[in-house]
């Protein structure tokens, strides 16, 4: 076996050292009869070659974007993630290291964490923000348990614009506590006021920009609402490419962004694993959730970067802790710190403005086919458009007729008649001009 | 010591310490290296994208007004940057990391390799079912391999970490008791449990009350029958225990735990000691999570991501979370929502965005597939054999709290450091100095000065003799009384101790630009 460096004589004497007869006598402690003597049914090793053939062959049953004109989003996006962004976080001192419990010899992950930090805060206009979490939709949920605790409210209201997925990982982690959410109904108008649903024992007001269907809001007078009557306005991002272009909720008066990450840095891979950034104003830190990376000095005086707030944490403060949270999503944050420190200003404000251009072309190109119509009034590079028939039956026509044009409404919204006919369409700069072409000629035919 | 020339051409011994100031501020190789925010120009970046022509803008009157403030850098600028501060990491590539609980062993490269296949790392969650029949079946192989491994009729696959995991058996057992009719409010966790069993209780609304341990370190079985009662949620154990060692009355407390009407949990953070020697679901376990990032080595990435399947027993199985993949014809279909006809409407909720972790779960198949039945069956004895070639080239000068035979990590207390002005922490900080990592310290609770040191299945005879070897001389240099090389190290690090009160005290968790008068000097 390659991977274990041991030969039978190694073993032999290792166990005479010891001062056993056999393996086994170190496993004395298990019960007699729930010990296996025969191997388990499952195959035996097999070599590299052997073992990249069978993989190679599930993944060739998959229907890739890399090969097929690609128009799905609803809250993972496929950007392209340079070369070097994907090399560098193979490098073993990254790949192969623990959370830099001890700092002096992690200090590369420790400054990366710094600096990952800082972008998520720079980019959301936010004061400061923690090392990461699993994934947007937990984030959110994390994010509506710290509103309870700051503001000792125990009701959340979700806007009817939120992913329904980030909805119901919200109210599966509240099922079994103190607090709860109410979903507002589905948002399909876009006209839906939840400065209403606001009162006393309101601890946040969760809402998604741009939302599930692609549109844009203000915030700013939600952002009002929510602080006239003491509650707080939690922020959901999920395409992280969009803050190149459009007003970062920090600077319409969000007091917690939760946001899905993976947009920078990381592949789709079928949905995981991906990256939940959580940023909130430096007055409520010490209620965050998750590791948090901070500047100090060493016993030289030199600058250098530790795990800090530490008390907030599950490990120090058991049941008391602000999460359970303990691995987090270190390496996909490497990836973003990485391909944002690429991009840079100029680049990432350019990316976004370059997916906004491609959306709206794609937008008016196919609003003008018959049986189209485009939804939105607003969006950032994602957007909906309503069919003259059945959008679950167009995508799987589309989808055998090699295009992976979208996501119909009703598989995120099951149960909703009104949901029937919309589909939820994404663009990014990774879509090419033929591309294009052949989900026209293709939506033409299927609507036809 | 090292050599150099003195003038008439010979070698001259000099002391390694010190050396002169240089002028760049850097040592050789190592590079004292700002953060990005320090480098650079706002205009420059590292990436070149097609022009955007001129167009109306569909933004509802929110375009972005301001810049964001990031830095601007080439790519040969970021390149060096993150070569650079990598080198400030240990890393289980260069060097043992036998840090207890974690399972640091190798990480092989086939995994990454596969993972980054187009056919898997440019799979959409929503793409259709038919479309994705390659990624169903990955993750219906898993299951089946992991179901077999332990002995459990039934896996949840989503749980994207161990905690995650956790909360996963614990929201089946709660909604089990609710499906029962049941109000328990209280679950049972020993004292040297991780600090995520008792977080993730109180998550699920239990009140967390502690089990006492044995002289020998286990559960205290009469003490557990006594608390046992209608109240009693369930209780959450680790096994192998924190202590590193098998609960060996495990089938009597399954047994006790469900005679009171509760659950058993187990935290599988130890699988990779007994993986292929014993099923859990020979144990009588009701639950238990599986960190793919540490027995089926996915790598830990400086900090995740990871995966926690949790295997479940009948009684938990129909409460697990959606959404679940489900064989039907000749394929496989995700059950996402109670709309599904295939759903009987009792899943707890939904744990997290999508299905799981979809790049975790290629690895660790990868991974198990390399190794096969036989392999893995070597790799937990291995793992149990290197850590008692550990405690028995240790046990004359460290001081071992429970006696016998270990599983795959070795406890030692700090009484052998008593008197010596030598603690746990300059242990292992002094360590640092010795090439390897240190390992856990102060964790579990139950012993005082706690160094928990797991060498994984990864390291060699040769790998373990070294290590046993420096240990050995710093026990020497403890009990000598040279306490000045531990109270200073480490010496031989990136950097020396950091000031962990500062950090906390004084929070600087973001860069911030230099104030404008400073900046304009």
């Amino acid at each position: 076996m390659r991977y274990l460096p041991h030969n039978e004589g190694e073993r032999a004497a290792m166990l005479a050292a010891i001062g056993v007869g056999g393996i086994d006598d170190l496993y004395v402690d298990v019960p007699e009869d729930v010990r296996l003597d025969a191997l388990i049914d499952l195959p035996a090793h097999q070599g590299e070659l052997e073992v990249e053939r069978a993989i190679a062959g599930l993944a060739a049953k998959n229907m890739s974007a890399a090969t097929s004109p690609f128009f799905i989003g609803a809250g993972a996006y496929r950007h392209h993630v340079p070369a070097s962004a994907d090399h560098l976080i193979q490098r073993s001192e990254f790949l192969t290291a623990y959370t830099p419990y001890q700092p002096e010899v992690s200090q590369g992950t420790l400054k990366a964490l710094f600096e990952f930090q800082t972008q998520v805060a720079m980019i959301t206009g936010m004061d400061v923000a923690n090392a990461s979490m699993y994934d947007g939709a937990t984030s959110t949920a994390e994010a509506v348990l710290m509103a309870a605790r700051v503001t000792r409210r125990k009701r959340a209201v979700l806007s009817g614009g939120l992913h329904p997925q980030y909805r119901d990982v919200v109210q599966t982690m509240l099922r079994y506590t103190e607090f709860s959410a109410d979903g507002a109904a589905v948002d399909f108008a876009g006209d839906e006021d939840l400065a209403a649903l606001i009162d006393d024992d309101t601890a946040c007001v969760v809402v998604q920009n741009p939302d599930v269907f692609g549109r844009l809001r203000d915030l700013s007078p939600l952002a009002e609402a929510a602080h006239a009557k003491g509650a707080l306005l939690v922020a959901v991002v999920n395409e992280i490419v969009s803050l190149g272009a459009v007003v970062p909720p920090g600077d319409m008066g969000a007091d917690i962004v939760a946001a899905e990450g993976q947009s920078l840095g990381n592949p789709l891979t079928f949905g995981g694993p991906h990256l939940g950034l959580f940023a909130c104003r430096d007055k409520h830190v010490r209620q965050m959730p998750g590791r948090l990376c901070g500047e100090t000095v060493d016993a030289a005086g030199r600058r250098g970067f530790v795990l800090t707030l530490s008390t907030r944490e599950q490990h120090i403060r058991r049941e008391k802790a602000t999460s359970n949270i303990c691995t987090s999503s270190g390496l996909c944050g490497l990836a973003f710190t990485i391909h944002l420190a690429l991009l840079g200003d100029v680049g990432f404000r350019h990316l976004a403005r370059l997916n906004h251009a491609r959306a709206v072309a794609l937008a008016d190109r196919l609003a003008a086919l018959p049986g189209v119509e485009v939804v939105n009034e607003s969006f950032f590079n994602e957007f909906t458009l309503r069919l003259s028939r059945d959008a679950g039956e167009v995508v799987s026509a589309l989808a055998a007729a090699g295009v992976l044009g979208g996501v119909p409404a009703a598989r995120l919204f099951p149960g909703e008649a009104a949901a029937a006919n919309l589909l939820i369409l994404a663009t990014t700069e990774t879509v090419s001009d033929g591309d294009v072409d052949r989900l026209e000629a293709g939506l033409k035919e299927v609507l036809s | 010591m090292s050599q150099s020339r003195d003038k008439s051409g010979g070698l001259k011994l000099i002391e390694i310490e010190g050396g002169p100031r240089t002028h760049s501020g850097h040592r050789g190789l190592d590079h004292e290296e700002p953060l990005i925010f320090e480098q650079g120009a706002p205009e420059s970046t590292g990436v070149d994208l097609p022009e955007v022509g001129d167009f109306t803008d569909r933004l509802g009157g929110l375009a972005r007004q301001g810049p964001t403030g990031l830095p601007g850098l080439s790519e040969p600028e970021v390149v060096r940057h993150f070569v650079r501060i990598s080198r400030d990491n240990h890393a289980i590539d260069m060097a043992m990391y036998p840090l207890g609980s974690c399972t640091m062993k190798h990480n092989p490269r086939l995994n990454e390799k596969v993972a980054r296949l187009a056919g898997l790392a440019e799979v959409h969650p929503l793409q259709p079912p038919e479309t994705a029949q390659g990624a169903l079946e990955l993750i219906d192989t898993l299951a089946h391999w992991l179901i077999t491994l332990t002995g459990m009729p039934a896996v949840a696959m989503s749980p994207a970490a161990g905690a995650h995991g956790e909360l996963c058996g614990m929201m089946c057992i709660r909604a089990a008791l609710d499906a029962r009719g049941e109000s328990r409010q209280v679950v049972l966790v020993p004292e040297s449990a991780h600090g995520t069993n008792p977080a993730t209780a109180a998550m699920c609304g239990y009140r967390v009350e502690a089990i006492a341990a044995d002289p020998r370190g286990r559960v205290d079985v009469a003490a557990l029958a006594e608390r046992l009662g209608p109240d009693v949620a369930g209780v959450m154990l680790t096994n192998p225990n924190t202590c590193g060692l098998f609960e060996s009355d495990i089938v009597e407390i399954a047994r006790l735990v469900h005679a009171a009407g509760g659950y058993f949990y187990c935290d599988g953070a130890n699988f990779n000691a007994i993986m292929g020697r014993v099923r859990p679901g020979d144990l009588g376990i009701d639950c238990m999570h599986i960190n793919l990032h540490k027995t089926f080595s996915t790598p830990h990435g400086g900090g995740g991501p990871g995966s926690g399947p949790v295997v479940l027993s009948e009684a938990l199985a129909p409460f697990a979370p959606r959404p679940y993949v489900i064989r039907e014809g000749d394929g496989f279909r995700l059950v996402e929502s109670e709309h599904d006809p295939a759903d009987d409407g009792r899943a707890f909720g939904r744990l997290k965005g999508f299905h799981g972790q979809m790049g975790m779960f290629i690895r660790a198949l990868t991974y198990m597939m390399s190794h096969g039945a036989d392999g893995l069956r070597q790799a937990a004895e291995d793992a149990v054999l290197n850590a008692n070639y550990v405690r028995a080239g240790l046990e004359d000068v460290m001081s071992l709290p429970f006696p016998g035979p270990c599983m795959h990590e070795v406890l030692f207390d700090d009484a052998s450091l008593k008197d010596t002005g030598v603690t746990t922490l300059d242990l292992a900080k002094a360590m640092i100095d010795e090439g390897v990592h240190p390992m856990t310290m102060y964790f579990p609770l139950v012993v005082h000065g706690a160094m928990l040191i797991e060498p994984t299945d990864s390291e060699s005879k040769a790998s373990l003799d070294e290590f046993i070897a420096l240990m050995r001389g710093l026990m020497a240099d403890a009990a000598a009384g040279d306490v000045d090389r531990f109270e200073g190290a480490p010496f031989h690090a990136p950097r020396r101790r950091l000031d962990e009160t500062r950090a906390a005290r004084q929070p600087v968790l973001r860069w911030r630009p230099p104030a404008p008068a400073e900046a304009a000097e």
